[in-house]
C-alpha cells in the first residue's frame, strides 16, 4: 500500500473536522433526553420494577445515572399505553419505598400488587415503585413531575423528616444534575430554593459535547446492557447475606441537623415542596395520599433522647405535628404510620424495612388506597 | 568483539542505518522501561519493582546461556557491555526515582527499593549470567536444565497452592505477615509470554537453529513492549530479522499500524468491554434463570473473549508495525471455521504453533520411533497438547477439562475427517451441498467452542455443570 503524506494529512484534517462538527452539534442539540427515551426495556427486555440505582453494577445489574428519561424509560411504567382496566397508583419516596435490601416482590409496591386489589368499578389496582434512594423532597417532586406523564389515578407519597430540611434539598447529585428541570419546578411552584444555586451542574459548552457528556452516554449504554441480565435474573440489587444492623444504642445527642431543642422551625423544613407536589397532583385531578413512613423506634441506650440514629425525639415529635397540621390545612389526605413497624423489622437503617415490616406497611397502604379511591 | 556483533548490517544506506539504530535503541529502552511501567501493584512491598527485574534477569541469563559469545570466553564483548550497561542504567534510574518524591511512583506502582540493594542485585544477576554462559554456552544440550527451571517457575505461578507458598516466602523477605499470603500477591506481568519466548530461544539453541543475537536484540525480543501482556508469541529468528532489516520510517506502515491500533482499541474497549457486562462469569452464571438467558451469557462470553483477545493482538501488531516490526497474526476469523482443526489454526495461532513446534511434533516423532499406532499417537498428541495449553492458563480442574475438551474434539474431528474423506466425499458437481456442509460445520464448531468456554470462564466444575444443566433446561 502506498500512502503519501498529503493523503494522511488530508485524512487527519477530515477526521478532526468531523470530530469537531459532531461535538458542536451534540452540544447545540443536547440529544441526551432523546437518547434516554430509546430503551431496550419494555421491548426486548422486561421493564424494571423500580428506578435504576446501584452501587455494585457487576452484581446488581443496575447502576445510578442522572438521565431521568432513560431511568423512566427502563421502568415498567413505560411499557405502553395505560390499560383501561388499570387503577394506577404511583408510590413516591426514598430508599424505603424503593426497597433497600428488599427483593422487588417484597417492596411496598410489590406486596400491594400481590394482593390483586380491585376498585369498586372493577379496575385492577396496580402500584408502581417510583421511589429513589435519596432523602429529599425536591428529589421526590422531580420524580413526581416526571411520573405525572404516566396518567396516575392516585399518588402515594411516603416521606420522613430526613427528607425535609430545606438546606439539604439541593445537595444530591440526581437533583443537581437535572438543573433545568429542578429550576423549572422552583420557578413554577415558587419554591424557596435558589434557582441559581451554584451547586447546580451547568456544563459549559465543552461539558455539553460528546467528550464532556461521555459519562452520561456510557451510563445510558450500560443501563441498556444490564437489561438482558435484569431480564435473565430478575435481580436489580445486590443484597448481602449479612449487613450491619441499624443502631439501637444511640448517642445522647439532642441535635437535629444543627437544630437544637426545644423548637423545630417550620421554616427550616421544605413544606413548600410538599405543597408543590400536592398542587401538581391536584392540578391534574389526581388524588394524593401523604404518608409519614414507619421509623425504627429504638429501645436501646439513650432511646429516651432519640428514636433512632436520625431523629431526636423532640424534633421528630414536632415534625409529626407540623406535618399533620400542614396536610390538614391543605386538605391533603394524610396517614401517619410512624410507629407501625416494631424495631426488629428494620434492617440496616431506621427507615429500611424487612420483608415482614414491608408487608405491614403494604397492608395499611392497601387499605388506604382502597378506601381513598 | 563478540560473534553477535558481526550480524549487524554493514552495507545499508547511511540514513537507513541511522533510523534503524534509533528505532532499535528506542525499542530496547522502551521495552525495558515498559516491564516496570506495566507491572501492576502487588500487596508484597516493592514486588512491583523486583518482578520486572526478575523478568529482565531471566532474559539476560537465558541470553548468556544461548549466546555463543561465552562459549569460549569469560569476557563479554564491547556491544554486550554497552547493552548490559543500558539495562543496568534504566533499572538503576527507575530505582533512583525513589529520591525524586513526586516521581517516586511514576514508573513503578510504589516507591522503588534502595538503589544500593538494586545495584548489588544487578551484580549478582551479571554473575549468574556469566556462569550460565560459561556452563551452558559450550554445551547446548544443557539448556534443558534451564527449560526445566522455567517450567518449574511457571508451575509455581500457575498452581494456586504453590503460588500462595511462594507469596509467603516473598512476604518473609519483606518482613510482611505470611498469614495474609495469597496467590494474588504474585501478579508477575507477562511471565506467561516471557516463558514462551525464553523456552523458544533455549530449544532453538539446543537444535542449533538460534541465530546469534546481541543482548539488546534478545532482551527486546523477550520483553517487546507491545506483545508483553498478551502476545503474539514471535519466534526469535523472525523477530531479529525485522530488527536487522533496513528500517526507514514508512508512512504506509505507520498508517496501517494506526489502523490496527484503532481497530484493536475499538474491539477491546468498546465491543469486548460492553459485551463483558452480560457475558458468562461466576456471578452471572449463579444468578441467571432460564435456558435462553443462559445461552445468551455463553454466546456473549464467546464473542467477548474473541474481541478482547484479538483486540489486544491488533493493538500489539499495530504498535509493532509503526516501529517496523511485523508481529505474527494471532487470529483469522476463528468462529467462521468449519471444523475444530481449522479453528485452532486461526485462534491464538502463535500459541498453537509454539506447542506444535516444541511439544506436539517432538512427541509424535518420539512415539513413532516407539512404534505406536498412528491413532494412538494422534490421541496422545492432541489430548496432551491441549491439556498443556489448558494448564498454561492456570493449573485448575476447569482449565484441564477445557484442554481435554478441545483435545478430544480435535481427535474426533481427525478421525471423522479420515472417515469422511474416503466414504462421504462430496462430489464437485454438488457445490451447494458442500456449502451446506460448511455452514453446518461452522455452526457445530462454534457451538463446540462456545460450550467449551464454560469450563474456561468459570472457576469450578460444579458451577460449570450447573450451567450446562441450565442450558438444557435442568
Amino acid at each position: 500500500m502506498s500512502v503519501d503524506r498529503r493523503t494522511v494529512l488530508r485524512l487527519l484534517a477530515k477526521v478532526l473536522a468531523l470530530f469537531i462538527a459532531l461535538n458542536v452539534l451534540f452540544a447545540l442539540m443536547n440529544p441526551l433526553p432523546a437518547l434516554g427515551r430509546i430503551s431496550l426495556y419494555n421491548g426486548l427486555v422486561p421493564g424494571r420494577e423500580r428506578l435504576p440505582y446501584g452501587d455494585d453494577p457487576a452484581k446488581a445489574y443496575n447502576l445510578s445515572l442522572y438521565n431521568l428519561d432513560a431511568m423512566f424509560a427502563s421502568q415498567r411504567l413505560s411499557r405502553g399505553a395505560k390499560p383501561a382496566d388499570e387503577f394506577r397508583v404511583l408510590l413516591i419516596g426514598d430508599s424505603s419505598t424503593w426497597g433497600w435490601l428488599l427483593q422487588n416482590a417484597d417492596t411496598t409496591a410489590g406486596l400491594i400488587n400481590a394482593k390483586n386489589l380491585k376498585t369498586g368499578d372493577g379496575r385492577a389496582v396496580r402500584a408502581y415503585n417510583v421511589g429513589y434512594p435519596i432523602m429529599s423532597l425536591t428529589k421526590d417532586l422531580l420524580m413526581l413531575s416526571r411520573a405525572m406523564a404516566y396518567e396516575p389515578d392516585m399518588i402515594v407519597w411516603l416521606t420522613t423528616l430526613e427528607s425535609f430540611p430545606s438546606n439539604k434539598q439541593l445537595t444530591h447529585p440526581i437533583v443537581l444534575n437535572n438543573a433545568d428541570a429542578v429550576r423549572s419546578l422552583i420557578t413554577d411552584y415558587q419554591l424557596r430554593s435558589d434557582p441559581n444555586d451554584p451547586a447546580f451542574v451547568n456544563p459549559a459548552v465543552l461539558g455539553r459535547t460528546v467528550v464532556g457528556q461521555r459519562r452520561s452516554i456510557a451510563d445510558w449504554l450500560r443501563l441498556q446492557l444490564y437489561g438482558p441480565l435484569w431480564g435473565a435474573t430478575g435481580i436489580d440489587q445486590y443484597i448481602p447475606a449479612e449487613f450491619e444492623p441499624a443502631h439501637r444504642d444511640l448517642e445522647a445527642d439532642e441535635s437535629f441537623k444543627a437544630m437544637q431543642p426545644p423548637t423545630l422551625s417550620k421554616d427550616a423544613l421544605a413544606f413548600d415542596v410538599l405543597g408543590a407536589g400536592a398542587r401538581m397532583a391536584a392540578d391534574a385531578g389526581v388524588p394524593m395520599l401523604i404518608v409519614n413512613e414507619p421509623i425504627l423506634i429504638s429501645q436501646g441506650k439513650n432511646s429516651d433522647t432519640r428514636y433512632n440514629f436520625f431523629y431526636p425525639r423532640w424534633a421528630y415529635d414536632q415534625y409529626r405535628e407540623l406535618l399533620r397540621d400542614h396536610t390538614a390545612e391543605d386538605g391533603i389526605p394524610y396517614l401517619d404510620l410512624w410507629d407501625l413497624v416494631p424495631q426488629e423489622e428494620f434492617t440496616n437503617s431506621a427507615v429500611h424495612l424487612t420483608p415482614t415490616g414491608s408487608r405491614m406497611l403494604a397492608d395499611r397502604l392497601a387499605e388506604a388506597i382502597v378506601s381513598q379511591r | 568483539m563478540v560473534a553477535t556483533d558481526k550480524t549487524a548490517p554493514v552495507t545499508a544506506p547511511r540514513v537507513a542505518i541511522s533510523q534503524a539504530t534509533v528505532r532499535n535503541a528506542a525499542l530496547f529502552v522502551l521495552s525495558v522501561l515498559a516491564v516496570f511501567w506495566l507491572q501492576p501493584a502487588t500487596p508484597i512491598r516493592q514486588m512491583d519493582f523486583w518482578l520486572p527485574v526478575a523478568s529482565l534477569s531471566l532474559a539476560v541469563i537465558v541470553w548468556a546461556a544461548t549466546s555463543p559469545a561465552f562459549a569460549t570466553s569469560w569476557r563479554p564483548g564491547r556491544q554486550t557491555l554497552i547493552d548490559a550497561s543500558v539495562i543496568a542504567a534504566v533499572v538503576l534510574a527507575v530505582a533512583a526515582l525513589r529520591f525524586v518524591e513526586p516521581l517516586s511512583s511514576f514508573v513503578t506502582r510504589s516507591r522503588p527499593p534502595d538503589v544500593f540493594v538494586v545495584a548489588v542485585a544487578l551484580v549478582i544477576v551479571a554473575g549468574l549470567a556469566l556462569l550460565a554462559g560459561r556452563a551452558i554456552g559450550p554445551r547446548p544440550a544443557w539448556t534443558t536444565a534451564l527449560v526445566i527451571a522455567l517450567i518449574t517457575m511457571l508451575v509455581v505461578l500457575k498452581w494456586e497452592p504453590l503460588t500462595q507458598a511462594f507469596a509467603a516466602l516473598l512476604r518473609l523477605t519483606q518482613s510482611q505477615s505470611t498469614a495474609q499470603a495469597s496467590a494474588f500477591d504474585v501478579r508477575w506481568l507477562g511471565f506467561s509470554y516471557i516463558f514462551f519466548r525464553l523456552v523458544s530461544a533455549l530449544r532453538e539453541r539446543a537444535a542449533g537453529k538460534l541465530p546469534s543475537m546481541t543482548l539488546r536484540e534478545f532482551v527486546t525480543y523477550v520483553v517487546f513492549f507491545p506483545a508483553l501482556i498478551a502476545g503474539p508469541i514471535d519466534r526469535p529468528e523472525r523477530f531479529v530479522k525485522d530488527l536487522r532489516a533496513n528500517y526507514v520510517f514508512n508512512l504506509a506502515d505507520a498508517t496501517e499500524g494506526a489502523r490496527r491500533i484503532a481497530t484493536g482499541l475499538f474491539k477491546k474497549f468498546v465491543i469486548a468491554d460492553l459485551i463483558a457486562i452480560f457475558a458468562l462469569n461466576e456471578v452471572n452464571a449463579a444468578q441467571t434463570q432460564g435456558a435462553g438467558w443462559t445461552w445468551l451469557l455463553v454466546y456473549a462470553y464467546a464473542f467477548r473473549i474473541y474481541f478482547d483477545f484479538s483486540g489486544y493482538t491488533d493493538i500489539a501488531i499495530g504498535v509493532g508495525r509503526v516501529f517496523g516490526v511485523k508481529l505474527p497474526e494471532n487470529f483469522k476469523l476463528p468462529y467462521l471455521k468449519p471444523n475444530l482443526t481449522q479453528f485452532w489454526n486461526s485462534w491464538h495461532m502463535t500459541l498453537a504453533q509454539w506447542f506444535r513446534a516444541y511439544y506436539f511434533n517432538p512427541l509424535t516423532r518420539a512415539l513413532r520411533t516407539r512404534q505406536w499406532q498412528m491413532t494412538a499417537i494422534i490421541l496422545a498428541g492432541q489430548l496432551t497438547t491441549m491439556l498443556l495449553i489448558g494448564l498454561w492458563h492456570g493449573i485448575t480442574w476447569n482449565f484441564a477439562i477445557w484442554g481435554l475438551w478441545h483435545g478430544a474434539g480435535l481427535f474426533i474431528h481427525n478421525r471423522w475427517s479420515d472417515f469422511a474423506k474416503t466414504r462421504l466425499a462430496i462430489p464437485p458437481e454438488r457445490p451447494r451441498l458442500q456449502q451446506a456442509v460448511n455452514v453446518l460445520g461452522i455452526v457445530l464448531t462454534f457451538h463446540f467452542v462456545a460450550l467449551g468456554w464454560i469450563w474456561f470462564a468459570l472457576p469450578s466444575v460444579p458451577l460449570s455443570l450447573y450451567v450446562f444443566g441450565k442450558l438444557i433446561g435442568l
